[in-house]
């Protein structure tokens, strides 16, 4: 059996529980369907508004599903299960703690405090290259610098899943493929599943093993897409063939290019 | 040194300006001592009467900060369980501040009957005005939370003690600092409007005597007295937000 199954997911938002003033019950996501096994990463891509920020938030346990089922792991997820690490679109560090002090938050309400769980955010932040800057406080720190302790804070408790929310969606294009190779090192080094939400094709190709498609809002599976790629991959990777094609087949998925473009190039 | 310039430097340029202006004021005026005394007449009453000044500002000052204490105290608890409950926020939340708006000088004269001359009714009056903007900013910071920053902690199965106490409080720190600040203003105007009501000690009450005697450098030396005490305990909140908050950048450099 699958570590993850996400099987006929729907949520709707009554009306009014947004903060939109909608008369109308919204229905955010429409039966979605998905599997995936442990250690793989998986990119959930759609357009912006679609729904999978919702799908990630009652994955977490944060919101409570409409119907359907999410089972992590052997257990059906109603509630945080506690054991799940977290990054979102904005770093969201807590400005009252030093870097090594966030890290740790998570340590804290475990109630896990203890010499070992410092000894291993000093280890995450070495691993991030912020060894420098492990009493600085997060405003004296870069947007990336940032969101690379808030990938730490959400690896420290050593988490089966890894749940990111456009993490790197704020960043430049730069800093961006940076922290793509820091997320895929990380992966090999710990081992956590990742259900990794993007807008971006190519970060979603780059980095992940199976890219889940969805279409706009009401958001459904629109394709599954099994990336061939080899790991370790290196920014290479972006220029080859396969690479190439697995872009392109997201992108007719998601209607940005018409079905079949390649062929129809071909003819031409 | 070039800082120290621009710290204390125009700062006292601008006392300057502003004497010269009074003196000037003075001469050109030939006002009367009676109506607007020379600010050296003004220096000789504050330092002849220091010890009477010295001992009616104890008074004030008491009343102040324990007025200022209370407020606090009952306030931030008060806003804990606003911010943290809906139904008690639709029941107070409309109320407080529609009580904002009741002029607070007009209800001194009731907490005076009710509560005599003595110090009760002047702890009464400053709770009263200092009482508003640490509720209000208090509730409005534990409702700013980050959403992320809960969602991170619930994920985590956090408790709500947990919660509150790791998130909510210290995020909202910073706003209960800020109307902390602009309590212990308030504060120094409660005290002294409770001492023009009904009062036999205090500066306000000496400014009220001093005037009624027409002793006017004695009234202007009070208000002195009163001035450096505002700036006094606004300075003891500042001192406090370092200790609590050191990760806020000082007030000075914020503009």
């Amino acid at each position: 059996m699958a570590f993850g199954t996400i099987k006929n997911v729907r949520k709707v938002f009554s009306a009014g529980e947004l903060l939109s003033r909608s008369r109308e019950p919204v229905v955010a996501l429409d039966d979605a369907n998905f599997e995936f096994e442990q250690g793989q990463l998986v990119a959930l891509l759609g357009p912006s508004g679609c729904g999978k920020t919702t799908l990630l938030r009652i994955i977490a346990g944060l919101i409570p599903k409409t119907s359907g089922s999410v089972v992590i792991g052997g257990r059906e997820v109603t509630e945080p299960l506690g054991d799940y690490g977290f990054v979102f679109q904005s770093p969201s560090l807590m400005p009252w703690r030093t870097v090594i002090g966030n890290v740790l938050f998570p340590m804290e309400i475990l109630r896990h405090s203890s010499r070992s769980a410092r000894k291993r955010a000093l280890e995450l932040l070495e691993l991030v290259g912020l060894s420098g800057f492990v009493t600085a406080r997060p405003h004296q720190l870069s947007g990336g610098m940032q969101q690379r302790v808030a990938l730490c804070r959400a690896l420290i408790h050593q988490p089966k899943l890894l749940l990111m929310d456009e993490p790197f969606g704020a960043l430049d294009e730069l800093t961006r493929l940076e922290m793509n190779d820091l997320l895929l090192r990380i992966r090999r080094e710990t081992g956590a599943s990742v259900l990794f939400v993007t807008h971006s094709i190519s970060e979603a190709v780059y980095l992940s093993d199976k890219v889940i498609v969805f279409s706009r809002r009401p958001a459904r599976v629109a394709q599954e897409i099994a990336v061939g790629l080899p790991y370790p991959r290196s920014q290479q990777t972006r220029f080859t063939p396969d690479f190439t094609r697995a872009e392109r087949i997201a992108s007719e998925a998601l209607g940005v290019l018409p079905a079949n473009s390649e062929t129809v190039m071909k003819v031409h | 040194m070039r800082r120290l310039v621009t710290q204390l430097g125009y700062p006292l340029a601008g006392l300057v300006l502003i004497v010269a202006a009074w003196v000037l004021a003075c001469w050109l005026g030939n006002l009367p001592t009676v109506v607007l005394p020379t600010p050296d007449k003004v220096l000789t009453a504050f330092i002849k009467r220091f010890d009477l000044l010295m001992s009616e500002g104890w008074v004030t000052l008491k009343e102040t900060l324990y007025g200022f204490l209370l407020a606090v105290v009952i306030g931030i608890p008060l806003a804990v369980a606003i911010a943290n409950s809906r139904p008690l926020n639709l029941m107070f939340y409309p109320l407080l501040i529609g009580l904002q708006s009741v002029p607070k000088v007009a209800v001194a004269p009731i907490i005076l009957v009710w509560l005599g001359t003595g110090i009760e009714s002047k702890l009464a009056i400053v709770w009263l005005v200092a009482f508003f903007p640490v509720i209000v900013d208090t509730t409005a910071g534990l409702r700013a939370t980050p959403r992320e920053l809960l969602e991170l902690a619930h994920s985590l199965r956090a408790t709500p003690m947990q919660i509150f106490l790791k998130v909510q409080f210290p995020a909202a720190l910073p706003f209960v600092i800020t109307g902390a600040k602009v309590a212990i203003t308030l504060a120094v105007i409660g005290a002294v409007i409770g001492e023009f009501i009904g009062s036999s000690e205090g500066l306000g009450y000496l400014l009220l005597t001093a005037t009624s005697q027409l002793d006017t450098p004695l009234a202007f030396a009070a208000l002195l007295a009163l001035s450096f005490m505002g700036v006094f305990v606004y300075l003891l909140v500042e001192l406090a937000e370092r200790l609590a908050a050191p990760w806020l950048p000082p007030s000075s450099q914020r503009h």
